[in-house]
């Protein structure tokens, strides 16, 4: 089984139109929407869990992008800044998905952004604010 | 006569070092070495163990002297990027506490606060070589006339700057759960209903004061590792607490002994001191802590060779017996077992955390062995003892 995380943008004009359902129906794929924001007629974001073979995700992305709307991996909107991070281990706490775990018996503290749900936890909870979660800033990436 | 069939001396340990002979372990390197040989073979082949510790600690600051003005200034009142000092000092003499926050902080206003930036962060803009904006304000008097300056200013454009650290390297410490049916921001970290995590803050066998758990070495004047300098131990922390109950093995099993540290900020890094923001509690500062600790005898071998199975602490409560001073815990674990990544409270298994920094505190230790390899620190031999107790260990058990 595949499984992505793909930050999705929708232009206004596709807001309405049943395209979740469509992804289900067309290419048996299984989703989990992890977070939302679309309002009648106005730009929509979605962040959404794919699962299926992969050949139906990727048909599935291509459909999405024929629609005009923007996909990107969300692996790349939440980044550690590792430089910063000084590996104390208080994060993994609170992550949910084990995003961020820890390595026995060295102890380092890893991130891994497959894993990562961009539920933002991990954000206010980092004392020097080394996890990074940025919705809003899309750079067009080259899809499958 | 000594009891002891090992006896060396700080001076015998320093000659080593400048002769290039010294043999220098760290504290997890030590374990290893202990166990195969045993404490007096251990003892006859290593001379210095060395321990680091990387964490927030809160009581932590710095005297700043930030350079006359024209005409001269008794500061009364003084703020960096608007985080304020303690000004009640000679005239331009000021103590800038970690935990201090940015005056327009929101605090906990938006429950739970962010924190952004306060003391410890300027610290660590300074170390970092950054600017700060400084502000004071004074009653002019005779000899002082300015009534207040503003300024830019540098770590370099300081006449002195050192870090001052009432309490850091709490030997041992709690592990912190929350047993009440709502999420707590502490200072042990975002504890969730009924027990549903553990955090916990000590460098265990990595720990300097676990290493000597009755201060035998460690005592005024011992140098360290502080913040990426060179500082010293200047007296025992606030709080030192040589009391508190102990395994067979010495080590304490609740928070016990502190020290109280300082060094010349001018020969720090970032890298070594950070500003933290800790969710719904406050600003304060990550210290980087090293100690250096001479096997004198078979005795202080036994000791840096303990381990963190070996090693505990109690599960205390932080969403309601903490903050109410109920003198209550829910067992006791092993660092073992903490670092594992589960252990069990009240019947029930939980998964934990770290707070302190494991990667970071064997690094810490690994420098201060270079630096003694490299013959560019020696041993100080304390010219007093930290308050301790009367104790007998079994060093062959
Ligand atoms: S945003 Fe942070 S807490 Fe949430 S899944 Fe990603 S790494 Fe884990
Ligand atoms: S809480 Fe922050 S500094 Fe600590 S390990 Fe996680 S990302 Fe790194």
């Amino acid at each position: 089984m595949y499984t992505r995380i793909y930050f999705l943008r929708f232009p206004k004009e596709t807001s309405d139109q049943p395209i979740i359902y469509q992804l289900v129906r067309r290419y048996d794929i299984e989703f989990n929407i992890l977070k939302a924001d679309i309002l009648p007629q106005r730009e929509g974001i979605m962040i959404l869990e794919l699962k299926g073979l992969r050949e139906n995700v990727k048909e599935a992305l291509a459909y999405l992008k024929d629609l005009g709307v923007n996909v990107e991996r969300l692996a790349g909107k939440i980044r550690r800044d590792e430089d910063r991070c000084f590996q104390c281990g208080a994060c993994t706490g609170v992550c949910p998905v084990g995003a961020l775990f820890i390595r026995r018996p060295d102890m380092a503290v890893l991130f891994d952004p497959e894993k990562c749900t961009g539920c933002g936890l991990c954000v206010p909870v980092c004392p020097i604010r080394a996890m990074e979660v940025c919705f809003d800033e899309i750079v067009e990436e080259a899809l499958i | 006569m000594s009891k002891f069939q090992v006896n060396k001396t700080y001076a015998e340990i320093n000659a080593r070092i400048r002769a290039g002979e010294a043999v220098v372990v760290n504290a997890e390197e030590m374990i290893d070495i202990v166990r195969r040989d045993g404490p007096v073979e251990a003892a006859r082949k290593v001379d210095v163990v060395t321990t680091g510790t990387f964490s927030t600690m809160c009581s932590s600051g710095a005297f700043l002297n930030f350079g006359q003005t024209t005409p001269t200034i008794k500061a009364a009142r003084v703020w960096i990027n608007k985080v304020p000092a303690y000004a009640g000092l000679a005239a331009i003499d000021i103590y800038l506490g970690v935990t201090e926050p940015a005056e327009d902080d929101p605090l906990n206003k938006i429950y739970p606060g962010e924190f952004r930036y306060g003391g410890g962060h300027i610290i660590e803009d300074l170390v970092a070589g950054r600017k700060v904006f400084l502000e004071a304000k004074a009653y002019p008097t005779d000899c002082y006339a300015n009534r207040k300056c503003k300024k830019e200013l540098a770590l370099a454009d300081m006449g002195h700057a050192l870090l001052c650290n009432p309490r850091n390297g709490y030997q041992n410490y709690n592990c912190a759960v929350n047993m009440t049916d709502r999420t707590v921001y502490t200072y042990m970290g975002t504890l969730k209903p009924h027990c549903r995590n553990a955090n916990y803050c000590s460098a265990g066998e990595l720990s300097p004061l676990l290493n000597d758990p009755y201060y035998r070495t460690i005592g005024l004047g011992t140098r360290i590792f502080l913040g990426g300098g060179v500082g010293y131990v200047t007296w025992q922390g606030s709080q030192h607490n040589p009391h508190a109950p102990r395994s067979p093995n010495g080590t304490p099993r609740r928070p016990a002994g502190t020290i109280m540290v300082q060094g010349d900020l001018k020969q720090m890094s970032a890298h070594w001191l950070r500003g933290v923001s800790l969710q719904g509690y406050g600003c304060s500062l990550a210290v980087g802590l090293g100690v250096p600790i001479p096997i004198l005898d078979e005795e202080m071998a036994y000791f840096t060779g303990v381990s963190d199975a070996e090693i505990f602490t109690q599960v205390v409560d932080y969403g309601h017996d903490y903050t109410n001073r109920v003198d209550r815990n829910y067992g006791e674990v092993s660092y073992a077992a903490l670092r594992s990544g589960e252990i069990e409270v009240a019947g029930k298994k939980v998964p934990t955390a770290p707070l302190s920094s494991r990667v970071k505190a064997l690094e810490i230790a690994e420098i201060l062995k270079q630096w003694i390899l490299d013959r560019k620190f020696e041993l100080g031999e304390p010219v007093a003892q930290l308050p301790t107790v009367d104790y007998s260990v079994d060093i062959n058990k």
